[in-house]
């Protein structure tokens, strides 16, 4: 039983060994100034950088989280602190788990309905409104499970003062739970940095860098995604440079998301 | 508890007897206290939590100016009289009651009765120290914050007599900007207290202040307690039949949700009027 169990987690430590040093060799070469620096040419030897990409998939991101996290953490809020609407909190809690289980490319297709048919054209505010479509439901379900934690003595002692729930939810629960938030914040970044689906039908892509989302926005999973599946050798190279640079953020952003935690449960027990 | 009590309950206990056979009884209240001026009248009030019924038809005038203290053996119902003074049994699902509390002159279980303000007049400490965790200045003034108030000389000013009026002000006036929840226990208790008098309450709640503090600082505390009683009305539920002695003026006892008796704290505890009374405090039960 033990030796089964340590085999399977050696397994699976393996394959991630594996997968980084695939990438490595493959990828690492690829990954020159110039990736970070230029936008593409249209030139099938020198297919120039992925600037542009890296830039969208900040701004995309950066526009999901400015409406997703204020969304999520309302939400999670209420599913932890108003616990007198019993009929609504179960359908609520139970809609919040769906959503975050629904595929994302179903989530693209309803950011194309919404958003990108309406307006006549893909965008980049469609792009961002799928991504924080996805990170709500994420926010919301850690933003409860980390006040559900914040000690109830702090509510009573409160409220004992002639605060009102707003006034014991805005400057009691959040500010002694923002370590915590600010986790779960980056664990629904983390995840919505890697989608790729959601952006194919909403954002489309683009080959310019540019800070306008009214127009065909560029990220780097989709820019991985085109060159992966186009015919130049070139272009196939860069996307594995951009497939390492994205995972590497990624592992960047999981250490530092263990950081913030450790430090904020640190915080907790002083 | 109750079950063994009525084994050692004969005849010469008849309110022990009565209340455990759910009868009618007859609290015994001091005479001296019909006299005095009361700031908190607990008028026949009953409290439910759901089908279970945790207060019994109390009826208790609170001395203004004066510390009294509830005593009674666990699950007597006295942390849930003293919580039924500032509503905080609302937060506990399922809970009715009857009766009245009035609190300077009004009902505060009317329909129309303001709950924050409510609890703005009705300060409270907790049997655990539970600071918020942001500095010992913030804490202090976070009353004064939540009602507007915003300028820094008045919200100095309070956190200075509110500290010195928690005796804590010597030990904390070079860190204020420290977190509340880098002092000692006791002190920590001692911030809450500062924090409960920063918004002047006029009655002062505290639900076993000194349960989870060591002997020296339980000592501050109670001294604290007498000086407090200066400026305010305290009541106070203890477990420690020495601290109510020591500290307060007036005792009530109860026992599974009534009154018992209710009388000057040096009439209880030296020449109390009914034999229960003097087998709890004699330590004979409970």
């Amino acid at each position: 039983m033990l030796a089964s169990c340590v085999a399977c987690s050696l397994l699976i430590v393996c394959v991630l060994a594996w997968v980084l040093g695939y990438l490595l060799k493959i990828g690492f070469g690829s990954v020159t100034w110039a990736f970070f620096t230029e936008v593409p040419k249209p030139d099938a030897a020198d297919p120039g950088g992925m600037a542009h990409a890296l830039v969208g998939t900040v701004v995309l991101v950066g526009l999901a989280t400015l409406v997703g996290v204020p969304v999520g953490v309302a939400a999670g809020v209420y599913l932890s602190e108003y616990t007198q609407d019993k009929w609504l909190l179960a359908p609520v809690r139970f809609t919040a788990d769906v959503l975050a289980g629904v595929p994302s490319i179903v989530v693209g297709i309803l950011g194309y309905e919404l958003l990108v048919r309406p307006l006549g054209s893909y965008n980049g505010w469609a792009g961002a409104f799928a991504l924080a479509f996805i990170m709500v439901p994420i926010v919301a379900r850690t933003t409860e499970e980390m006040l559900k934690l914040v000690p109830d003595s702090y509510r009573a002692a409160s409220l004992a003062l002639g605060a009102t729930k707003a006034q014991t939810v805005l400057r009691v629960i959040l500010p002694s739970a923002t370590g915590s938030l600010v986790t779960g914040v980056m664990l629904a970044i983390a995840r919505i940095a890697g989608e790729t689906a959601p952006l194919l039908f909403t954002a489309l892509g683009s080959r310019f860098l540019m800070l306008n989302p009214n127009e065909p926005f560029p990220s780097l999973t989709v820019q991985i995604y085109t060159y992966v599946t186009g015919p130049y050798l070139e272009q196939k190279k860069l996307a594995w440079a951009g497939i390492l640079v994205l995972v590497m953020l990624l592992f960047v952003l999981n250490l530092l998301i263990r950081f913030v935690t450790s430090r904020s449960l640190a915080g907790r027990m002083a | 508890m109750s079950q063994n009590m009525a084994e050692r309950t004969p005849a010469r206990y008849p309110v022990l007897q009565a209340i455990q056979s759910n009868q009618p009884h007859a609290p015994a209240v001091h005479p001296s206290l019909a006299q005095l001026d009361s700031v908190v009248e607990i008028k026949k009030f009953s409290l439910y939590y759901g089908v279970k019924q945790a207060v019994h038809s109390v009826s208790l005038a609170v001395p203004k100016g004066k510390v009294t203290a509830l005593i009674g053996p666990s699950g007597c119902g006295k942390s849930t009289l003293l919580r039924s003074v500032n509503r905080l049994n609302d937060l506990v699902e399922g809970v009715r009651t009857s009766g009245e509390v009035i609190v300077s002159g009004a009902d505060i279980y009317a329909p129309q009765i303001d709950i924050i303000d409510l609890r703005r007049r009705v300060g409270m400490v907790f049997q655990k120290s539970n600071p918020f965790p942001m500095s010992i200045f913030e804490n202090v003034v976070y009353g004064l914050r939540i009602h507007g108030e915003r300028r820094r000389k008045v919200l100095n000013e309070v956190c200075e007599r509110s500290l010195r009026g928690a005796a804590l002000w010597d030990e904390v006036k070079d860190r204020l900007g420290q977190s509340g929840l880098s002092l000692s226990g006791g002190q920590q208790q001692r911030l809450c207290i500062a924090r409960a008098i920063a918004v002047e309450p006029e009655v002062l709640l505290m639900d076993e202040p000194c349960s989870a503090l060591d002997p020296i600082a339980t000592l501050k505390i109670e001294e604290l307690i007498q000086d407090i009683a200066q400026r305010y009305t305290v009541l106070i539920v203890t477990h420690n039949m020495g601290q109510a002695s020591r500290v307060s003026d007036y005792t009530a006892f109860m026992y599974l949700g009534r009154l018992v008796e209710f009388a000057p704290t040096a009439h209880i505890f030296q020449t109390p009027t009914l034999a229960e009374t003097e087998q709890y405090i004699t330590g004979k039960f409970g």
